[in-house]
């Protein structure tokens, strides 16, 4: 009997497991944009030293990893866990960050969602029994992830308006079976959603819809009213995907609107850094959720916020073969409560 | 939620784009195209009275013009240029020679014979393809007619 | 006066590719080819030859320009050594354009590394 479930796609978790710290690294972009004080680290550059901006990706997640770890005052040895993920092929960046660091690994590929993802899994797992103490991570870096999916850097192409920037930045939560909170208190996990987008440089609108399914459904399974919220926070859906998925929530009944807002607006300034409509990738919702909203629940500025993060899971291949891009959003309720 | 019709919801998100600046967008094509097309010429005139024939004019303002559209890629000026130019800094030959170079150069950490040398004519291969597959066709044609 | 006859021919050229990227959801390798392709297309039937002889280096610095250089040379080609010119002629007539771009593309990557965008 699975005690746990409400509704059709949302746990209530019974012992819900506090973030004891979180850490965030930003590239010198993000560092520039308005969250810049809320970030934990600002690099000075796009390959802080490294000689590729794959191995600058993945130095960004094992800092951040072994940071958020020290700040929970927690030896390596005593992390149980690391879920983490990010959007290179075959998720290199995650498995090659953990490879010195010796702790159990599941690797994890939600595209863009993949934080609010291993948010999910993590916190079913200590609600379950199986760890006190796990890591969740995820990174992204706009170099590595521009190379993979569209031009060379230096080809002389324009960006449409409707394209998103990648986020350079990682993000990691510490998540523990006892502390003081901030907790995860439900989790609602989506469905993959196709409507049949097939402009790649268009993702907001092909998540939009998972991410306005997600968020109904989350609603309809928890009975939670709008009002118990203090803030609901879409990934990367960016300026086009945000305004869409609000019309489709309002268009079910509810209405988000005052507290509703996305991780890829709030992280730059589209006006004055030309990131068109907003950032996107793992390492948006990642940095900011921990770097931004995390700070924000510590000192009760906010009680209680859903994230929710978004994801476009298509590849180069299935793009070039003509297939639409499916979407899906995961869903976190953090509360200072454990209500 | 209900399920949405892929084709009604590609309508719905169309409206919500926002149009590309056409008229802001051609000025700065037509300029800076314009621009690169009149420095061509005065390289041609350049070659021409240093005395080339016709086919080494063509010929020498084509490489003067490919070294330095490869040049400024690999300053890191061309993307700058392109970003606002677009068509104006892509359509001339010097951006046959940046989509050439931005890729040799983005792949050499993943080596000489599979990255740089491979990687160069991800843009540029498909123009050699269809260029030189069709004057081979209107080669052919042209045979054929003439006989 | 050959000046300002490049600019705005080659400015025009320009355009159009500007208008098919905007307008369309042709990327840039799109419109190269499409326009080498019909750089050679409109010199068989005699269209380019004129706009090139109007524009000078506004008609032939364009990727269209290209096109006409490979259909120019094969014609050539074609004249002077029958049916191996239909495969010769084309390489000819642009193997110097061709093989600086492999050339210094090469020497480029050599001496630059790709600079993150701000």
């Amino acid at each position: 009997m699975a005690v746990k479930k409400i509704g059709k796609q949302t746990v209530r978790l019974k012992n819900p497991p506090s973030i004891i710290s979180t850490y965030s690294i930003v590239g010198p972009k993000e560092g520039d944009g308005p969250l810049k004080e809320y970030f934990d680290f600002i690099l000075q550059d796009d390959l802080c030293g490294q000689k590729t901006w794959e191995k600058c990706e993945s130095k960004i997640l094992e800092d951040a990893i072994k940071m958020a770890i020290k700040n929970a005052q927690l030896s390596e040895k005593k992390v149980e866990y690391v879920l983490a993920g990010d959007l290179l092929n075959q998720i290199i960046s995650s498995s090659f960050a953990v490879r010195n660091l010796g702790i159990p690994y599941f690797g994890l590929y939600g595209a863009c969602s993949t934080m609010a993802e291993s948010l999910s899994l993590g916190s079913m797992l200590i609600d379950g029994g199986y760890a006190d103490y796990l890591v969740c991570a995820t990174s992204s870096h706009f170099c590595t992830a521009e190379r993979q999916f569209r031009f060379p850097l230096e080809l002389g192409n324009q960006r449409p308006p409707t394209s998103q920037w990648t986020v350079t930045g990682a993000g990691a939560a510490v998540l523990s079976s006892n502390g003081l909170g901030p907790y995860i208190t439900h989790v609602t996990t989506g469905k993959v959603v196709d409507a049949g987008i097939k402009d790649v440089n268009n993702m907001g609108a092909a998540m939009a819809p998972a991410a306005a399914d997600t968020i109904i459904q989350h609603f309809k399974d928890t009975g939670y009213r709008i009002d118990d919220y203090d803030l609901i926070i879409t990934g990367d859906l960016g300026i086009i995907g945000k305004e869409i998925a609000e019309e489709f929530i309002t268009k079910a009944g509810y209405d988000i609107s005052k507290i509703f807002t996305d991780c890829g607006i709030e992280i730059f300034d589209n006006e004055r850094q030309d990131t068109h409509a907003g950032g996107s990738g793992c390492g948006c919702s990642a940095s900011v959720f921990c770097g931004y909203i995390y700070k924000l629940l510590k000192d009760k500025t906010l009680n209680r916020v859903l994230l929710i993060s978004t994801g476009a899971l298509h590849s180069t291949t299935s793009s070039q073969q003509g297939e639409s891009i499916p979407g899906i959003a995961h869903a976190v309720t953090i509360s200072n409560t454990k209500e | 939620m209900n399920k949405i019709n892929p084709k009604e919801y590609n309508e719905y998100v169309q409206k919500k784009i926002p149009k590309p600046t056409f008229l802001k967008n051609s000025l700065w094509a037509f300029f800076i195209g314009g621009i690169i097309c009149t420095f061509g010429q005065f390289i041609i005139n350049f070659y021409k009275n240093m005395g080339l024939d016709k086919d080494g004019v063509s010929a020498a303002t084509a490489i003067t013009l490919v070294f330095l559209g490869a040049f400024f890629t690999g300053l890191g000026w061309y993307d700058k240029l392109g970003k606002r130019a677009g068509a104006g800094s892509i359509v001339p030959i010097t951006g046959f020679a940046n989509s050439i170079v931005s890729p040799a150069m983005e792949f050499k950490r993943e080596g000489f014979i599979f990255g740089v040398a491979a990687r160069m004519f991800t843009v540029a291969g498909p123009v050699l393809v269809y260029g030189y597959g069709s004057s081979v066709i209107v080669g052919l044609i042209y045979y054929l007619v003439k006989k | 006066m050959d000046y300002i006859r490049a600019f705005i021919v080659g400015g025009l050229i320009c355009v159009i590719g500007q208008l098919l990227m905007d307008g369309t959801k042709l990327t840039p390798a799109h419109v190269l080819v499409a326009f080498v392709t019909s750089g050679v297309i409109l010199t068989a039937i005699g269209v380019y030859e004129p706009i090139v002889n109007i524009g000078g280096a506004g008609a032939t610095v364009p990727l269209p320009g290209f096109g006409y250089s490979l259909a120019k040379g094969v014609f050539k080609a074609v004249n002077e050594d029958g049916l191996i010119g239909v495969f010769t002629g084309g390489m000819q007539a642009t193997a110097g354009g061709v093989s600086a771009a492999i050339f210094f593309g090469y020497i480029m990557s050599l001496i630059f590394n790709p600079k993150s965008k701000s």
